[in-house]
This record gives structure tokens, C-alpha cells and sequence, in this order.
């Protein structure tokens, strides 16, 4: 399918500010700031969502990710007090860097060798007005139904879990 | 698009692994694997493009359990601070030989 060049200037535009946006929240050093630019670059993605014809994603993807896991982390560094940047020695030492260097060039390279990969031919995008949140609930509710009733007893699990490990003990 | 966005993807994942290896306090790493999870998503969405909606389920289950692994890893930074008080990762030694 071929979109308009301005609709693929804007996907380039998402694109290079979540990666911006993520270069610069792996540099900050207070966890605040951190934290805000990864709500940027949260945004970025779900806009790119969006723009793959996954509504319904994206709108998840602000409401869950952006707004719940990442108010979750504001609150614990609030509660924990570890708002000031200087307080954690926080850049490893000089040999795990250059390490982290080594590691992401060898993905990059990886990156470099897989794409020249052929993709398979796109799947025509859903005609304009047909409603795609339904095509994702059918898909969920019938070939998908026990493992999204699993994971209820996997969230149960999880907030049982939370509160016994964070409760304090007397 | 497909193609650009298993770019962005990548190089997305590329920066939450280094995140993770350069980083010491222990909130900034668990944030980066968030950003990990985050690019794999995109994966998943361009790959639904190709393969049909199944990629866009998978998604929604991702999510979930990276719900789940904030709520119980974020306890667990909570506990570690009150023995340490501290999140500097390199307090948390006890399984070195």
C-alpha cells in the first residue's frame, strides 16, 4: 500500500523523536527527568501505532503505558525520595560502557544484516470506517481466549505479590 | 512503513539494552527494560501488518505483563531500598561468588 509522502514524513518524524527522545532519557541522570522523556517517547510509539492502522493499540498504549506503568514509577521515586541526580553513583565503570558500546554496535550490525531480508507483501489496511477494534476482540476472545483469561490470574498473582513484598514488616 | 518501523524497533531496543548495561540505579534500569518492551511492541504492530491481526493480541498481552512486572519489580526495588537505602545496584551483591 503507498501512502502520501506526507504521511510518510510524518511516520520519519515519530520515528526520530522517540529515538531521540530515548537517547536523551538513557543519558539523564535524575529519574525524573528520565521518567518524562520516556512518556515522550511512549507518545511517539503509540502515534507510530496509529499510523500501522492499530488504533485501538495506541490508545492503549497512552492509557496503560503512559498513564499507569509510568505514574506507578513517578510514585515510587516520590515515595522513595530519589528525586535528586546526584545521590547513586550511576554510570558503570569504564569496562561495562565500552562493553554496552561493543554490544549495541554487534545489534546494530544485526539490524544492518537483517535488513536485507525480504519482508512478505502487506495485508491491504482496513478500508476507511471499518471498525478495527472489533477485528482485534475477535481474533482476542476466540483463537486467544485462555491465555487472556490467564492472565488475569497473572495480574491476581501480581498484586498479591506487590503488596507482600512492599508491605512493611514489623 | 513496515520496514522503517522494524528500524525504529531495533534501534529503540539497541538503546533500552545499552540503557541497561551502562545504568547502575536500579529504577533507570527497570525503566529501560520498559523502553525494551516498548520497541518489541512496535514489532509486533508492523508485523500485524503482514501477518494479520494476531501481532496486535500479542500486544495487549505484552502489556500486561509488563503491568504485572512494574507492579512486582517496583515492590521489590521498594524492599531492597528499605535494607539498603539505597537503589545503587551495586549494594545488591548477594548471589556474587
Amino acid at each position: 500500500m503507498t501512502h502520501g509522502l506526507l504521511f510518510q514524513f510524518h511516520f520519519y518524524l515519530f520515528g526520530l523523536l522517540a529515538i531521540a527522545g530515548s537517547l536523551l532519557f538513557v543519558t539523564r541522570k535524575s529519574p525524573v527527568a528520565a521518567a518524562l522523556w520516556l512518556v515522550n517517547v511512549m507518545f511517539c510509539i503509540s502515534a507510530m501505532f496509529v499510523m500501522l492502522d492499530a488504533q485501538f493499540i495506541g490508545a492503549i498504549q497512552v492509557l496503560v503505558y503512559a498513564g499507569a506503568i509510568m505514574v506507578v514509577f513517578i510514585f515510587v521515586v516520590m515515595l522513595l525520595n530519589l528525586g535528586h541526580p546526584a545521590e547513586v553513583q550511576d554510570l558503570r565503570s569504564n569496562g561495562t560502557r565500552i562493553t554496552a558500546g561493543l554490544v549495541g554496535l554487534a545489534m546494530l550490525a544485526e539490524v544492518l544484516v537483517l535488513s536485507r531480508v525480504k519482508l512478505p507483501v502487506e495485508l491491504p489496511a482496513p478500508t476507511p470506517g471499518a471498525n478495527v477494534t472489533a477485528s482485534v476482540a475477535d481474533v482476542l476472545f476466540h483463537q486467544y481466549l485462555l491465555p487472556f483469561e490467564l492472565t488475569s490470574v497473572l495480574l491476581l498473582a501480581a498484586i498479591v505479590g506487590a503488596v507482600v513484598l512492599a508491605k512493611r514488616r514489623s | 512503513m513496515v520496514p522503517e518501523a522494524l528500524f525504529f524497533s531495533a534501534v529503540l531496543f539497541v538503546i533500552g539494552v545499552v540503557g541497561v548495561l551502562t545504568r547502575r540505579n536500579a529504577i533507570l534500569i527497570f525503566m529501560c527494560v520498559e523502553l525494551m518492551l516498548n520497541a518489541v511492541n512496535l514489532s509486533f504492530v508492523a508485523f500485524s501488518r503482514l501477518h494479520g491481526v494476531g501481532g496486535q493480541v500479542f500486544v495487549i498481552f505484552v502489556m500486561t505483563v509488563a503491568a504485572a512486572e512494574a507492579a512486582v519489580g517496583l515492590a521489590i526495588i521498594i524492599s531492597i531500598f528499605r535494607h539498603h537505602e539505597s537503589v545503587d545496584l551495586r549494594n545488591v551483591n548477594l548471589l556474587k561468588g
